[in-house]
């Protein structure tokens, strides 16, 4: 007999829930208990909770994170207010262009800045938040300016015909009515910059460390693995209460502010607005602009003049590395490809798993699927490096459990992309097709598939970026003689040398090119299929 | 007074607003009448100030405002579906303008009560203005727009969005309303009988240009051309070689004879409208409010009021 409908559905839902659940269990779940079973172990850590030293570490953590957001939000806020408001040739690009910084690896940035700046500017304070406000004005402009440009223009009509100035505007209305995006906005900025690893390590010197980069030094150099657990619990009670905190707040936002089209949201630019336009996309320019061009210089400035010494010294043995460095333009691409694919795989099924799955639980599934985004890489990394060493458990020598962790960082963003994509097919084009004569299955193939062409391509291209930049938890994993490019770029920085600070900018440019690529060929491969 | 010169407005390459110009004396209403599309929206965010125009001046109470910012105007604007602050309660919706005067606490406590009860609201200082109806969100944006005192006040659709009986009542409070506060309004609609009820003067636009200025009365009485005419609701409009005959319908007399055959007679609430067609073939109409009226295809003798017909262009253009 066959099964009834309404079971085969529930079938449906726990056969697509399964996969992403095992998967996120065994090398998110685990990896992380185990951490807190080593930290917890046979006491109660708080010998180093409250040491000095932890303290002087977690107050810095908090406060470059802090700082990092106001500044993002003070460079980011006017650039989101132009893209959603101002009617200008070249909107689209602009709002396509100040996504690129981020998916750029944090490797990159920072030696993008290193190239940049004074060498008395090079580590520092500075530099980090710099690189923070480069990377994190993409998720001001895109959260706060989209919903921006989502609110009825006509509410600051009223206010100005009531009295009130630009100064009373802004403060009485514009803050207010942004307060739920400004809030999701912070909460992310807060968090990457609180975990940031890559920036930090490079440009913080031996002065600066966030916890992120403590964990690492505890693990790899002071084998103090007691202390890294600890250390990771505290981050990870840190994000959770930042998680938290942040959910309250936008949900305490609760008015909705009525949503106009985007059409009559934006209008032509006045004098004054153009000037005010002039300026901040200039200014973006020169932020986003300058350390790229650094970036670029550096690698061609050998020491007998412009020249293509140090891409040539790609191909040749380093005493750096144990493989001559072109290897890891090899080894990166295989890892993002097989993380890209796993990434894929994990986030499609709990993307039908959720948008299938009644409110409850496919909010949980939501929830289990998001929390790679909260832990930090060098934790996951940590945390394989010390549970999956023991039969059967043994994986540390194969090489697939580097794409493992990189696609672990990136399901979130899979499925973030998937299910509104998921969620914005209007049912009735299934029912049309049911209504037609498709069984379920052809139902799937032919109306949910095409659909899905355009936002898969995105979510595959950003899924290969975040594989190809990942640091945090590949620095951990990635064997000697099998380097990813940002982890055989730190490699070079960490040696003096202008010869090596010039590979390291060489590798950079070959590593922001295989990036770019990447997310334009997902884009150009998918374009098609998107117009349907 | 507010004056309005020559005012031209174009919103990308075309023209909305065409060389309009009208005066508003201090404590009148002046309804503008048009369908939609026709400028009316544009003329008054020209007025309020949130549209520059490309020529023409603004003047208030003789002072020309036509380049002065909008919160600095002293114009109030109370816009169609009302755009209430949804994040502020009903207190900090009404008491917004003051606020930003910078009355203190207590003085805008007290406005805003006295405004609420001025709109027949009072005691909802608390409520959430999402849960409001309709006709309460009117008022409360009514509220709103008075409080900072405005020397000129704006409506656009301010009865848009409601119908029926509210509508009656709401249109009569704002008429003694207006003429309680002696205010100088504007007032845009595409509704006739709005227009007429709350206008002293009646405005009507077409395509961006003002057609024709009048008391309700006189632009009854004599519509600039066949369009208008036909705007204002009156249907017998006979067009040949680019004049018009306009027969008003209450000038058309149905009474016991011959000469014309009833083609449609429909209850209309309390008139009937009846449809006959002369002999000749012209077709008029006209409303019967009698219980008693002809049935279609009753033979019945028409006269017409001389007075009742007007000569006009078919389409009359007030160029520059």
């Amino acid at each position: 007999m066959a099964l009834s409908h309404k079971v085969r559905g529930r079938l449906a839902y726990w056969l697509a829930a399964l996969v992403p659940l095992a998967f996120l269990g065994l090398f998110f779940a685990y990896p992380l208990a185990t951490i807190l079973k080593r930290g917890l172990g046979e006491s109660v850590p708080t010998d180093v909770w409250f040491d000095r030293g932890t303290l002087q570490i977690a107050w810095f953590t908090v406060w470059q994170a802090a700082v990092s957001t106001v500044l993002t939000l003070a460079v980011g806020l006017p650039l989101a207010w132009a893209t959603a408001r101002l009617a200008f040739r070249g909107r689209g690009l602009v709002r396509a262009l100040v996504v690129v910084p981020f998916v750029l690896p944090t490797v990159v940035v920072a030696t993008a800045f290193l190239a940049l700046l004074p060498p008395s500017l090079q580590q520092g304070v500075v530099p980090i938040l710099l690189a923070h406000v480069f990377f994190n004005v993409a998720v001001v402009v895109r959260v706060v300016g989209g919903y921006w440009s989502r609110l009825d223009p006509r509410l600051w009509d009223a206010a100005a015909t009531l009295g009130a100035s630009p100064a009373q505007r802004l403060r009485q209305l514009t803050l207010p009515a942004l307060r739920p995006a400004l809030a999701a906005a912070s909460a992310l900025t807060f968090l990457f910059c609180f975990t940031s690893f890559g920036v930090v390590v490079i440009l913080g010197g031996p002065r600066y460390a966030t916890l992120e980069v403590d964990i690492y030094n505890l693990a790899t150099q002071a084998f103090d693995l007691r202390a890294a657990a600890a250390l990771s619990l505290l981050q990870l009670a840190a994000v959770t209460a930042v998680v938290v905190v942040a959910s309250v707040l936008e949900g305490r936002a609760g008015a909705r502010m009525p949503l106009a089209s985007e059409l009559a949201a934006t209008h032509r630019p006045t004098r004054r607005e153009r000037t005010a336009l002039t300026a901040i996309l200039g200014g973006a320019a020169l932020l986003f602009g300058l350390p790229l061009a650094a970036l670029v210089r550096q690698s061609f400035a050998t020491p007998t003049g412009a020249g293509l010494s140090f891409y040539r010294a790609l191909g040749h043995e380093t005493p750096t590395l144990l493989v001559p460095p072109w290897r890891a333009i090899q080894y990166s691409l295989l890892y993002s490809t097989a993380a890209t694919a796993i990434a894929l795989t994990v986030g499609v099924l709990a993307a039908i798993a959720i948008d299938s799955a009644r409110r409850g639980a496919g909010g949980g599934l939501d929830t289990a699927v998001m929390l790679p985004l909260g832990a930090s890489a060098v934790m996951l990394g940590y945390g394989f490096v010390i549970s999956f060493d023991t039969s059967p458990l043994d994986f540390r020598d194969t090489w697939w459990i580097v794409p493992v962790v990189q696609s672990l960082v990136a399901v979130p963003f899979v499925v973030r992309i998937l299910v509104p994509a998921l969620r914005a097919i209007d049912p009735r084009l299934r029912e049309a097709a049911a209504v037609l004569g498709a069984p379920p299955s052809r139902v799937r193939r032919e109306v949910d598939v095409p659909l899905l062409l355009r936002p898969l391509g995105v979510a595959g291209g950003l899924a290969f970026a975040i594989s190809l930049g990942e640091f945090g938890a590949t620095v951990f994993l990635a064997r000697s003689d099998r380097p990813t490019l940002p982890v055989a770029i730190y490699r070079f920085l960490e040696r003096p040398g202008a010869t090596n600070q010039g590979t390291a900018a060489a590798l950079c440019v070959v590593l922001m090119a295989v990036t770019a690529l990447s997310v334009a060929a997902a884009d150009r491969l998918t374009a098609r299929a998107g117009s349907l | 007074m507010l004056q309005v010169s020559g005012v031209s407005v174009s919103l990308g390459d075309t023209p909305a607003v065409h060389s309009v110009t009208f005066d508003v004396p201090e404590g009148t209403t002046l309804a503008v009448l048009g369908p939609s599309g026709s400028g009316k929206t544009t003329l008054l965010r020209v007025i309020a100030g949130l549209q520059l125009p490309d020529d023409g001046r603004i003047v208030l109470d003789g002072v020309d405002i036509t380049n002065v910012a909008p919160h600095r105007r002293g114009v109030g604007l109370m816009f169609q579906d009302h755009v209430l602050f949804p994040h502020r309660d009903v207190a900090g919706n009404v008491g917004f303008g003051l606020a930003a005067a910078g009355e203190s606490r207590a003085e805008t406590r007290r406005r805003v009560a006295e405004l609420l009860e001025l709109v027949g609201l009072p005691g909802i200082e608390k409520r959430d203005v999402r849960t409001l109806s309709g006709g309460e969100q009117q008022r409360v944006a009514l509220a709103r727009a008075l409080a900072p005192e405005p020397r000129a006040l704006l409506l656009d659709e301010p009865l848009g969005a409601l119908d029926g009986p509210l509508r009656e009542r709401l249109l009569a409070d704002l008429r003694s309303l207006f003429a309680q506060l002696r205010l100088t309004v504007v007032s845009v609609t595409h509704n006739v009988e709005e227009a007429f009820s709350l206008g002293h003067e009646v405005a009507v636009m077409r395509l961006g240009r003002c057609v024709q200025t009048a008391g309700p009365d006189e632009l009854w009485r004599s519509p600039a051309d066949a369009w208008v005419a036909r705007f204002l609701g009156m249907r017998n409009v006979i067009e040949r070689d680019g004049r018009a005959r306009i027969v008003r319908p209450e000038a058309v007399r149905i009474e016991a004879g011959d000469g014309a055959v009833v083609v449609s007679a429909e209850r209309r609430g309390p008139v009937v409208r009846l449809r006959v067609r002369l002999d000749d073939g012209t077709e008029l109409e006209t409303e019967a409010t009698a219980l008693d009226h002809p049935l279609p295809g009753d033979r019945v003798g028409v006269s017409v009021d001389p007075a009742g017909v007007v000569d006009a262009p078919s389409w009359q253009d007030h160029g520059p």
